[in-house]
C-alpha cells in the first residue's frame, strides 16, 4: 500500500506534464477512463485505492470535485441507470457526473452511496492538500503550504520530492520560504540527511516562531556533529531570546491595552469627580447607558454592526451626556458644597439607572456584535500578533484623551470650568455663570463614560451590572493621578495597567491585583495628593 | 458630672428606646407557638442582623460624622470581627461535618490539607476568640490607620484607600489557600458554646447580646463624643490645619477613633455571624461598605442615633420591598436616597428639627 503511494507520488512528480500546475479550465469535463468509474461504481470498498490515485493525479477540475465528494460521502451510484451522482450540500439535488445534467432528489431510496475506508479517506485528504499545493492560484497554494506546516507531524519523508519540485517551479518568495521550511523540517527528523543540509536547516529554522522548529532544533542539537549541534544550540539560543523579546512586548500590549480601558472609564469620572469634587456613584451606569447605546443602534442597523458601532461613539455621548445633564439640573445642583452627600444622592441614581435598564429592557445580558473590522488579528511579526480591536481602543482612548484634553484647555468652556474649580466666587465675580458651567462640566464627563461604554461593548458582556465593575477601578485611577489633573489620570491609569500585567505572569491574576491595591496605599502614604497634586499655597496643600 | 454629660434626652431615648425595643422582641419570641405575639426565629435573627448593621453603622458615624474620616472600608473590619468568630464556630463543628475530621474544617479536608494553618491555632478556645474579635479589627485599623494619618491622607484620598484595602481583602479571601474557605466563606455552624446554634435559646441570646452590645457601643460613642477627646474630634472635623496649629496631634487623635471605630466593628460583624449562619468574602466587597455609609447618611451623621435609625431604615425597607416588590424595588430605594439627600439634609434624624422649622414658620 505504501510502495503503492509512494510510486504514485514519484510517478505525479516525474510524469507531470509541465502544464499539469495550471489545473484544467472550470469549462474542462474530461471523460472519466471507464475503469475510474467502474471502481466507484464497485460495491466493494477496497476496488476504490487504484481510481482514488489515477483522481489525485488527474489534473482536471472534475477529478478534484470527485474527490471532495468521495471524501464528503456526497457521491452516490443511481439504481436506476448506474451512473454516478454528486448530491449538493442540502442533498436536494444531484448532478450527474457524465452527462452534467442536474436532477432533483426527495429521497435517497434510489441511491447507493460510494462507501470509502478510513484509509482511503485519509489518502484523499492528502491528495487534495497536494493538489491545493500545485494550485495556480497562489493564495491558495500559500494557504495549502501554511497548513501543511502548521500540521507538521503530517509531513513525511516520502512527500520530500514533492516539496523538493514544488519549490523548483516555485515563483512566489512567500511560499518559497515556508516551503523552505517544510524541507528543513524533514531534513531535521531525516537520519540520513547530510551534516550541510542540517546546517542549512537549523539556519532556517532559526528565524521561524513554529512549534515544530523548536522541537526539530533540539533533535539536531543532540546531533553527533559538532557543527550541526553547534548550529542548533546557537538557533535555539537565538529562539529563546526572540521568544522572551516576544513575551515582553506581548506583556506591554496587554498593559497598555488595559491601561486604555482604565483610562477611558476614568477619564469622564476624572471630570465629574476630580474636576467638580462630585463623588459620583452613577459613573459606571452612566458608562453601562453608553454600552446599550451600542446594543439599540444594532437593534435600528440590523446586519450593519460596524455603522452601528461608529454611529454609536457620537450616539452615546448624547445619551450619557444627556442623562448626566438631566441630573445635574434635577439633583447634583443641589448638592454643591457637600462632596459627600453627592455620594448618597448618585448612590442613588445607580440603583436608579440600573433598575430602569432591568425593567425596560431586560435582566439579562445583551449580544453586541463585533464589527469585522474589530475581531482579527494583527500580525506584527511571525511571533507576535495583536488583536485589532484592543489596538482599536487603544487608539480611540487616546483620542478620547485628546479631546477632553483640547475642551479643558483650548476652550471657552474649558476656561470657566477650571476658573469656576479655582475659585467659584472670584469667577462668579467676574461674570462666569456658574449653573451653566456646571451643567456644560457634568454633561461632558458622563458624556465622555458613555463613549468609554462604546469601547467596553466590543470588550464585555453588556448587561445592567456593567458598570459596577469598574467604578471602584475608575475611582483608584483618579485619585492615583491626583484628582483634578487630566495628565495624571492618562498616566495613573498607564501605571496601574502596565504593572497590572506585568505581576500577573510571576503572582497570578488575583494576586496582582492584590499587590497592586496595596501598592496603591502605600504609594498614598508617600504622596498623600497623588501622582500630580494640585500645586497651592494654603496650608491645607 | 458624668451622667449629666451623657445621658441627654436623646441619648435617654435612645437606650431605653433600644431596650424596651430588645425586650418586647424577646419576650415575644419567648411566648408559646399558639400565641398571637409569637415570632419565630427566623425574623428574630433577622432583626438581630438589622442591629448589627447598625453597630457598624455607629462605628461609622464615629470616624465620619465627629472627624470627617469618611471610610468606604468598614465593612473590612465587620468582616474581621465575623471571620474570627466563624472561625470559632467553624472549629466548635468537630466531626459532625461532613468529612467527620475533628480537627479541620471541611472546605480544608476538601482541599486536602493536613493541619490547621498557623493562625487557625487558638480558635478553639471561646476567651481568646472573644479578645481577637476586638484585638484583629483593632490592629488592622492600627496598622492601616498610623501611617496613613501620619502622612496625612485626607478626604477622597483616605476614603478611596480605604476602598482599596477592602477591596484587596475580598480578592483574597476569594482565594482558597487564604484559609478562609475561599468563595463560600464559612458556614453550616452547628453550635456556640455547645448550644445548638439554630435553638430558641440561642436565637434569643445573641439578639439580647445584639441589642446590649448596641447600647454599650452606643453609650461608649457618646462618653467620647462629649469628652474633651470628642471636642478635639470636632475641631479636626472642622478645621483640622488650625486643630493642628494650636499643637493637637491631629494623627493620634483620628488613629485612637479609627482603632476604636473598628473595633465596634469588629465586635457587630461577631455578632452577625452566629445569627446569620454564614460569612463570606461578600462582606468585604466594596459595595456593601458603600451601602453601610449610605445608611449613616439617610439616617443623619453625626448624631450617633442617626446611623442607628438609618441602618434600620435602610434594611428594613430593603427586606419589606424585596418581597413587596420584588421588580421595582431599587426604584424606591434609589429615590429614597435621592429625596432624602435633597429633602432632608441632616437625614431622617432631623426630620422632628425640620418638621418644627417648617412649623414655626422659619426657614433653616
Amino acid at each position: 500500500m505504501m510502495n503503492l503511494r509512494r510510486l504514485c507520488l514519484v510517478f505525479l512528480l516525474v510524469f507531470l506534464p509541465g502544464d499539469a500546475l495550471a489545473v484544467g479550465e472550470p469549462a474542462s469535463r474530461i471523460v472519466l477512463s471507464p475503469e475510474i468509474v467502474e471502481s466507484l461504481r464497485s460495491a466493494r470498498v477496497m476496488d476504490r485505492a487504484a481510481a482514488i490515485e489515477s483522481l489525485g493525479n488527474a489534473p482536471s477540475d472534475q477529478a478534484f470535485t470527485l474527490l471532495k465528494a468521495l471524501q464528503e460521502g456526497a457521491l452516490y451510484v443511481s439504481r436506476d441507470n448506474n451512473e454516478l451522482l454528486v448530491l449538493d450540500e442540502n442533498a436536494k439535488s444531484g448532478e450527474f457526473v457524465i452527462s452534467g445534467e442536474t436532477i432533483p432528489v426527495t429521497d435517497k431510496d434510489g441511491l447507493r452511496k460510494v462507501g470509502t475506508s478510513n484509509s482511503q479517506r485519509e489518502r484523499i485528504s492528502s491528495l487534495l492538500s497536494a493538489r491545493m499545493l500545485r494550485h495556480p492560484d497562489a493564495n491558495l497554494r500559500r494557504r495549502a503550504v501554511a497548513g501543511l506546516l502548521s500540521d507538521a507531524g503530517r509531513i513525511g519523508a516520502q512527500d520530500k520530492p514533492l516539496l523538493l519540485a514544488l519549490l523548483q517551479k516555485e515563483t512566489d518568495e512567500d511560499i518559497r520560504q515556508n516551503l523552505a521550511l517544510a524541507l528543513a523540517l524533514l531534513a531535521a527528523s531525516d537520519a540520513a540527511a547530510a551534516p550541510d543540509e542540517l546546517i542549512g536547516a537549523a539556519a532556517l529554522l532559526r528565524d521561524n516562531a513554529l512549534p515544530g522548529a523548536t522541537q526539530a532544533l533540539e533533535k539536531l542539537k543532540s546531533s553527533e556533529h559538532a557543527g550541526v549541534a553547534a548550529a542548533a544550540g546557537e538557533a535555539l539560543e537565538h529562539k529563546k531570546i526572540v521568544a522572551e523579546w516576544a513575551a515582553m512586548l506581548e506583556t506591554l500590549f496587554f498593559g497598555l491595552s488595559l491601561g486604555s480601558v482604565l483610562i477611558l472609564t476614568s477619564i469622564g469620572l476624572a471630570v465629574t469627580f476630580g474636576v467638580m469634587g462630585v463623588i459620583n456613584m452613577a459613573h459606571g451606569e452612566l458608562i453601562m447607558l453608553g454600552s446599550y447605546t451600542v446594543w439599540g443602534l444594532q437593534q435600528v442597523f440590523p446586519g450593519q454592526p460596524g455603522l452601528a458601532l461608529v454611529l454609536s461613539i457620537p450616539a452615546a455621548f448624547i445619551v450619557s451626556g444627556g442623562m448626566g445633564m438631566v441630573l445635574e439640573r434635577l439633583v447634583i445642583r443641589h448638592l454643591y458644597g457637600r462632596p459627600l452627600e453627592t455620594l448618597l444622592a448618585t448612590f442613588g441614581i445607580s440603583l436608579i439607572l440600573q433598575q430602569m435598564v432591568r425593567t425596560l429592557i431586560s435582566p439579562m445580558n445583551r449580544a453586541v456584535e463585533s464589527p469585522d473590522f474589530m475581531s482579527g488579528m494583527w500580525r506584527l511579526t511571525s511571533s507576535i500578533s495583536l488583536t485589532c480591536n484592543r489596538v482599536y481602543i487603544l487608539c480611540f482612548c487616546l483620542a478620547v484623551f485628546a479631546l477632553i484634553y483640547a475642551v479643558m484647555h483650548k476652550t471657552r468652556l474649558g476656561l470657566e470650568v477650571r476658573a469656576v474649580t479655582q475659585n467659584r466666587a472670584i469667577a462668579r465675580a467676574m461674570g462666569v455663570n456658574s449653573a451653566r458651567v456646571d451643567a456644560m462640566t457634568f454633561a461632558l464627563g458622563s458624556g465622555v463614560a458613555g463613549m468609554a461604554g462604546v469601547a467596553l461593548s466590543q470588550l464585555t458582556n453588556v448587561g445592567p451590572n456593567l458598570g459596577q465593575s469598574y467604578i471602584v477601578d475608575s475611582f483608584m485611577v483618579v485619585v492615583f493621578g491626583g484628582v483634578g489633573n487630566l495628565w495624571g489620570t492618562l498616566s495613573g491609569g498607564l501605571i496601574l495597567g502596565l504593572a497590572n500585567k506585568f505581576l500577573e505572569p510571576f503572582s497570578g491574576t488575583m494576586l496582582a491585583k492584590i499587590i497592586l491595591l496595596a501598592g496603591l496605599i502605600l504609594f498614598m502614604q508617600a504622596r498623600p495628593r497623588g501622582l500630580f497634586p494640585e500645586r497651592g499655597r494654603a496650608a491645607e496643600n | 458630672m458624668l451622667r449629666e454629660r451623657v445621658f441627654n434626652t436623646s441619648t435617654r431615648l435612645f437606650t431605653s428606646c433600644t431596650a424596651a425595643f430588645a425586650a418586647v422582641i424577646a419576650f415575644c419570641a419567648l411566648m408559646p407557638e399558639a400565641s398571637a405575639v409569637h415570632l419565630n426565629n427566623h425574623v428574630v435573627s433577622l432583626l438581630g442582623k438589622y442591629l448589627c448593621f447598625a453597630l457598624l453603622a455607629l462605628s461609622i458615624d464615629l470616624v465620619w460624622g465627629y472627624l470627617g474620616i469618611l471610610s468606604l472600608g468598614h465593612g473590612a473590619f465587620f468582616g474581621m470581627g465575623g471571620y474570627v468568630m466563624g472561625m470559632y464556630l467553624m472549629r466548635e463543628i468537630g466531626n459532625r461535618g461532613m468529612y467527620a475530621n475533628a480537627e479541620l474544617p471541611d472546605f480544608m479536608v476538601f482541599l486536602n490539607w493536613k493541619e490547621l494553618p498557623w493562625y487557625w491555632t487558638g480558635s478553639d478556645s471561646f476567651p481568646f476568640v472573644c479578645l481577637l474579635i476586638v484585638a484583629v479589627p483593632g490592629l488592622a485599623a492600627f496598622v492601616f490607620g498610623l501611617p496613613a494619618f501620619r502622612s496625612r491622607v485626607s478626604g477622597v484620598y483616605l476614603s478611596i484607600i480605604t476602598q482599596a484595602m477592602t477591596f484587596a481583602l475580598m480578592l483574597a479571601f476569594f482565594r482558597n489557600e487564604m484559609g478562609f474557605g475561599g468563595n463560600n466563606g464559612l458556614t453550616d455552624f452547628k453550635s456556640l458554646l455547645g448550644a445548638d446554634i439554630h435553638s430558641q435559646g440561642m436565637v434569643v441570646t445573641l439578639f439580647a447580646l445584639s441589642a446590649l452590645a448596641l447600647i454599650m457601643a452606643y453609650l461608649v460613642c457618646r462618653v467620647i463624643t462629649t469628652s474633651r477627646l470628642g471636642r478635639v474630634f470636632i475641631a479636626v472635623r472642622d478645621a483640622e490645619s488650625r486643630a493642628r496649629f494650636i499643637g493637637y496631634r491631629v494623627e493620634y487623635v483620628k488613629l485612637a477613633a479609627f482603632v476604636l471605630s473598628a473595633c465596634i466593628a469588629g465586635i457587630g460583624g461577631a455578632l452577625y455571624v452566629p445569627q446569620v449562619g454564614i460569612i463570606n468574602p461578600g462582606v468585604f466587597s466594596p459595595l456593601f461598605s458603600v451601602e453601610m455609609v449610605v445608611c449613616v447618611a439617610l439616617g443623619g451623621r453625626g448624631r450617633l442615633y442617626g446611623a442607628v435609625i438609618g441602618a434600620l431604615a435602610v434594611n428594613f425597607i430593603k427586606t419589606w420591598f424585596t418581597t413587596a416588590f420584588p421588580d421595582i424595588w431599587l426604584f424606591f430605594l434609589g429615590a429614597l436616597f435621592v429625596l432624602v439627600t435633597l429633602f432632608l439634609p441632616e437625614g431622617l434624624a432631623g426630620l422632628p428639627t425640620a418638621l418644627r422649622r417648617r412649623l414655626q414658620g422659619k426657614t433653616p
